[in-house]
């Protein structure tokens, strides 16, 4: 009996770095990554030919691939805005540094918040209908309010922000909570645990993958709040930059500002999934084995 | 390991009736059962599905009340009138029908999850035992896998050993090995012989499988079909140590026969009321 498992495992599975390579590896012999950069030209090329190319109705007032990389990749932009101004950074600093504010405090929030309606029966009576209350209301329909509750210009927006994503990261992480097997508990029990002992080793990372899908959500409604906040009642941002655009009839550096919205929103959904699979190495592995 | 000890671990049920009541509809899963377990004993229970065997085991773990009667262990009472749900507790550790071992935790954090929690060991000690544990049931190459990692047939003995780590005077068995095939099966089997000639723990072992039942079981408990009686008691006499190759006794054949009579009109039985079991 001893030796069944002696020599199944000699070698150990790759981890960090290594295994970044190998996966990249793999991906390369597969089709994926040339599909995926083919379909990424076929777009640029459509959107060229239908604005650039043949100028068709209604697409040829916008701004077309090449005049917009031109401008994006300009030292010295004919519009006042590029990769080399400071400008543009300042109003992407902005953006992000509202964001990071916002999803932080719905995340420090939300989650506790979660966990404890999940965890206490009596909490959640409490607490739920107001919740489900509060929810469904549009985040646009809460601007009035959140001028009328804070002063200036930045508050707001943040204020706003973080509802979204409070809303989202709560209800997901209570659903996580529901989502433990009611086995674990009862092994908890038998094993001789304390209550805080069930909230620490069980809750909390029993609810991790749901929070976690909740948090990759959550960051999505934030920026789209930030940037509805932004177009209502900003100064400086991104959702700032379009209108003003607009505005000036600059339609190049609107075109700039939505594809870096579309960069910077992919990048911080990236960075939330990262840090899950950081701290679900149990699950990464798991998947791993099956071919996930 | 500690001491082998088979002078703990007795369970005595005395007329214990269970009634469920869910949307006002009774229904009686266990009706005025006793049954003595002794002390050091593998009592298997076999019956239909559905006959209240799990709702047996759930009264001695602390999962569910007790409607009526009694249960003690060693003497002391864990249910009864005044206390219909016993307190859960390490004394008796069960071993979960799908498994459940904490996914999260490694299997070294999980075996060593109990003692830590209880304060009767250091985190450090805890994993060190862990790891000379999950080593002497062949599995301590796995130690630092997580539960999704390993074939369920290790996940199963490290549930087992994340049982025997507490050094629990009953292991409460609730058909640990039905999803399994027949190969691991039978390693298994090997390895729960081996684990108890040296601890001698007491063990309360559910089933549906008669040739495990008798290669494994110092008694086998036949129960009637719900609501759940005790309807015969097979003594198996074959004596321990026991390996596969006691499969191939006669005396094996003519005790699983006698089993397989007793249950075989209590699953008609059971089949024509259409009884359902739940988890
Ligand atoms: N929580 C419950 N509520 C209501 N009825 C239950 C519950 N648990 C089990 N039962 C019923 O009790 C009977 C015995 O169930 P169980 O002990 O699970 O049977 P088995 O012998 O297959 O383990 C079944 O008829 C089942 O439907
Ligand atoms: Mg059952």
């Amino acid at each position: 009996m001893t030796d069944t498992t002696s020599t199944t495992q000699t070698k150990k599975p790759p981890t960090g770095l290594t295994r970044t390579i190998y996966d990249w590896g793999t991906s390369l012999k597969s089709p994926t990554p040339y599909l995926m950069t083919f379909g990424i030209f076929l777009w640029i090329g459509a959107y060229y030919l239908f604005v650039e190319g043949w100028e068709l109705p209604r697409f040829n007032k916008l701004p077309g691939p090449v005049e917009v990389i031109t401008e994006f990749l300009n030292p010295d932009p004919d519009w006042g805005m590029s990769l080399f101004t400071a400008e543009f950074y300042d109003h992407v600093f902005v953006s992000c540094r509202r964001i990071l504010i916002a999803f932080a405090i719905a995340t420090g929030v939300g989650v506790p918040l979660g966990l404890f309606m999940g965890w206490s029966k009596t909490f959640r009576d409490y607490s739920f209908p107001i919740l489900e209350t509060l929810r469904p209301i549009p985040i646009l329909a809460w601007v009035p309010l959140a001028i009328l509750m804070f002063s200036g210009l930045e508050t707001p927006v943040i204020y706003l922000a973080t509802l979204a994503s409070l809303f989202v990261t709560t209800l997901n992480t209570l659903l996580g909570v529901d989502s433990i097997d009611e086995e674990y508990f009862r092994a908890a029990n038998c094993l001789g645990s304390k209550p805080h002992h069930v909230f620490m080793h069980i809750v909390v990372p029993g609810a991790l993958p749901f929070i976690f899908t909740g948090l990759q959500i959550s960051i999505g409604v934030a920026w789209f709040s930030l940037v509805a906040a932004e177009m209502v009642s900003g100064e400086f941002g991104l959702g700032y930059l379009i209108v003003d655009a607009y505005m000036n009839i600059t339609y190049v550096i609107m075109v700039i500002a939505m594809l870096t919205l579309g960069f910077v929103g992919w990048l911080s959904s990236a960075l939330v999934r990262i840090a899950g699979n950081r701290l679900m190495q149990w699950r990464v592995r798991a998947l791993a084995l099956e071919g996930r | 390991m500690t001491s082998a000890s088979s002078n703990r671990g007795a369970i005595s049920i005395r007329n214990v009736t269970k009634i469920y009541d869910p949307e006002g509809v009774n229904v009686m899963a266990v009706d005025d059962c006793s049954l003595e377990i002794g002390a050091g004993e593998v009592c298997m229970i076999v019956g239909p599905s559905g006959c209240g065997k799990t709702t047996l085991l759930n009264a001695i773990a602390g999962f569910h009340s007790i409607t009526e009667g009694e249960i003690y262990l060693d003497g002391e009472m864990l249910c009864g009138p005044d206390r219909p749900l016993a307190n859960q507790g390490a004394d008796r550790m069960v071993v979960f029908q799908h498994g459940a071992l904490f996914p999260w935790k490694t299997l070294a954090e999980n075996v060593a999850y109990g003692p830590i929690v209880q304060g009767a060991m250091s985190k450090a000690e805890a994993i060190d035992k862990a790891g000379t544990m999950l080593s002497e049931a062949g599995i301590g190459d796995m130690a630092k896998k997580y539960p999704g990692e390993v074939s369920s047939g290790m996940a199963r003995r490290a549930e087992i050993v994340r049982a025997l780590i507490n050094d629990p005077r009953v292991l409460l068995l609730d058909e640990p090995y039905r999803a399994m095939d027949a190969l691991t099966k039978s390693i298994m089997h090997e390895s729960l012989l081996e684990v108890y000639d040296r601890t001698k723990v007491t063990i309360f072992f559910i089933t549906h499988d008669l040739e495990e039942a008798i290669f494994l079981g110092d008694r086998v408990v036949v129960m009637t079909t719900r609501p759940a009686k005790t309807k015969k008691i097979v003594d198996v006499d074959i004596p321990r140590p026991r390996d596969y190759t006691t499969l191939s006794s006669n005396r094996f054949r003519e005790l699983v026969q006698e089993a397989k009579d007793a249950v075989h009109e209590e699953a008609v039985k059971a089949f024509e009321a259409g009884e359902r079991e739940l988890a």
